[in-house]
């Protein structure tokens, strides 16, 4: 059984989501998919000089999986891949239940998605916009090279 | 036992180590009573060996109570002869099984097979790999958008090429009631072969496949009281005689060389290897379970949940049933969607009050797409729920959108 883990940060970033929408001036895009829960979103990013000025994302699924793609762009917006990438790894060890309080202070409101780590169903809900996000940005590339297509 | 007694969730040892739960995810799998679980350890405890093997007393025990099941479904279903009986795994692999054994002696390039739109994956995916394997061609019998499919679109839908229709009795999304009499005589009429998915209705509704005329008939133990891992295929005696086997092995064979090997006969040339005895005595009990309570009861319990359930769920804002406006037509199944709120959050809010529904596309895609929704949430209830499940059920019901952060 679960706590009610719909707080008032994962409803919010659910239902008014600001980073949900086209990005015109995206330079890499990415469809991720939960095959089994239909959890299905395309996550655009505009990484300039090595970094992530803007991004965004469209599409459908639960309420974890819409509220953790809008917060994660929240947290990457205006870094580097690298440093993308070291939240995402924070993410995954927050989700997988091995993380310190040191490093949950770091990931900021997304780590309000912690009890999901008691929720082994949703985590791959929880993972989506984060996994997409890691096959986007194919981080070891990105570091050595500028995406500059746009 | 009293029927009173027989319905009590009192006879469910999982509400023992779960006394919070209400479990309404039914047409999923069924919980166990108690007379299930105790046969199954009785048949382990004092009649176990390999059935239709040894030559020894406990041999012919475990024989005996491998058989005396195939009897009892025999008469559940009202089949002519224990050689139409065939154990399987599932419902899942009985349909397999047509598709691979009937299937291929029978469709051809060209040939086409009719399947419903609304049909679980199980009676679905068979077709597709077949009609693929064949070169044939796989056609849908659409329904209206509350899940009613009528005889008119059947004779238009069949052409002298439709060999097979599979269609499930009772579906498994919109819980409606399909009159499989009236298919199978249009059906024969054109000479195609019926494939009727039971595994939603013989738990819920007396199922005779004379009465109905159906050429195979597949359902699951497990979502009748009974274990997993046991199914039953019922097939037209005339039909199986000429189907070539399944699975190949141990106990399917009455003779065999170096170069070939002649098989047994009906029923167990359709049943390689060991055999699931304890889910086959499983199946037993369940039965008997059945039996004695009486379909008039189960019926009437469910129908006056369903009932409960519908008209509670009418009341809420924003919730929307697929199917049927008539809880009668839902035969325990409530299928459903609450605007602004994906099943799967709606699934999760009630987890967290202890009431277990399904959310998904329920193994029935094409009929999502059809609905033109995702995926839906689904509440499923059974004659041991009682009225506190379904109160329980509907007041969550309510709170979901205010829990998902909408106002008001």
């Amino acid at each position: 059984m679960a706590d009610n883990f719909y707080g008032e940060v994962l409803t919010d970033h659910n239902l008014h989501p600001q980073h949900k929408h086209e990005l015109d001036c995206a330079t890499c895009s990415q469809h991720g998919v939960n095959p089994s829960c239909g959890d299905d979103i395309v996550l655009n990013l505009e990484v300039r000089n090595g970094i992530i000025e803007n991004g965004s994302f469209t599409g459908s699924g639960c309420a974890i999986s819409q509220a953790s793609a809008d917060i994660m762009l929240d947290l990457i917006i205006g870094k580097t891949p690298e440093e993308a990438e070291h939240y995402k790894e924070l993410f995954m060890k927050m989700i997988s239940g091995g993380i310190t309080d040191e490093e949950l202070e770091e990931l900021e409101e997304a780590s309000a998605l912690q009890s999901i780590s008691k929720m082994p169903a949703r985590v791959k809900c929880a993972a989506l916009g984060w996994r997409t996000l890691e096959t986007l940005l194919n981080f070891k590339e990105v570091k050595n090279e500028d995406i500059n297509k746009g | 036992m009293m029927n009173k007694e027989l319905l009590s969730k009192q006879n469910f040892p999982v509400f023992d180590a779960y006394p919070g739960l209400a479990y309404l995810d039914n047409s999923a799998t069924q919980q166990k009573p108690r007379q299930v679980i105790e046969a199954v350890n009785r048949y382990y405890c004092e009649e176990n060996a390999n059935p239709l093997r040894g030559l020894y007393e406990l041999s012919v025990k475990a024989t005996d109570a491998y058989e005396g099941a195939r009897t009892a479904v025999k008469g559940f279903i009202g089949a002519k002869s224990e050689k139409e009986i065939i154990f399987t795994r599932n419902a899942s692999e009985s349909l397999n099984l047509i598709a691979y054994s009937w299937g291929r002696e029978n469709i051809k390039a060209d040939d086409e097979i009719l399947v419903a739109v609304s049909e679980h994956h199980s009676d679905l995916l068979p077709w597709q790999i077949l009609a693929k394997q064949k070169g044939a061609v796989i056609r849908y019998l659409e329904c209206s958008q509350s899940g009613e499919y009528t005889a008119q679109a059947l004779r238009k839908a069949l052409t002298p090429k439709t060999k097979l229709f599979a269609v499930a009795q009772i579906s498994n999304v919109f819980g409606r009631l399909n009159p499989i009499k009236e298919f199978t005589d249009i059906c024969h009429e054109n000479k195609t072969v019926i494939v009727c998915d039971g595994a939603q209705s013989v738990p819920h509704i007396p199922v005779d496949v004379q009465e109905l005329g159906v050429d195979f008939l597949a359902f699951s133990a497990h979502k009748m009281l009974g274990p997993m891992g046991m199914g039953v295929l019922y097939g037209k005696e005339e039909l199986l005689e000429k189907m070539p086997p399944f699975l190949s092995g141990g106990e399917m064979i009455e003779y065999v060389t170096r170069e070939g090997a002649t098989y047994a006969e009906l029923p167990h040339k359709f049943e390689a290897g060991t055999v699931n005895a304890g889910g086959a005595v499983g199946l037993k009990a369940a039965i008997d379970y059945i039996n004695e309570l009486g379909f008039e009861a189960i019926e009437r319990r469910e129908d006056e949940l369903t009932k409960l359930a519908f008209e509670g769920m009418k009341k809420i804002p924003y919730v929307n049933i697929i199917g049927a406006d008539d809880p009668h037509d839902h035969h325990g199944i409530l299928t459903f969607t609450i605007e602004g709120v994906h099943p799967h959050d709606i699934a999760a809010v009630f987890d967290s009050e202890n009431i277990a529904i399904r959310a998904g596309h329920h193994c029935a895609q094409p009929l999502h797409q059809f609905l033109g929704v995702q995926s839906t949430a689904r509440m499923s209830l059974a004659f041991y729920n009682d009225e506190k499940d379904i109160e329980r059920f509907v007041s969550v019901l309510g709170s979901v959108r205010r829990k998902m952060g909408y106002g008001g």
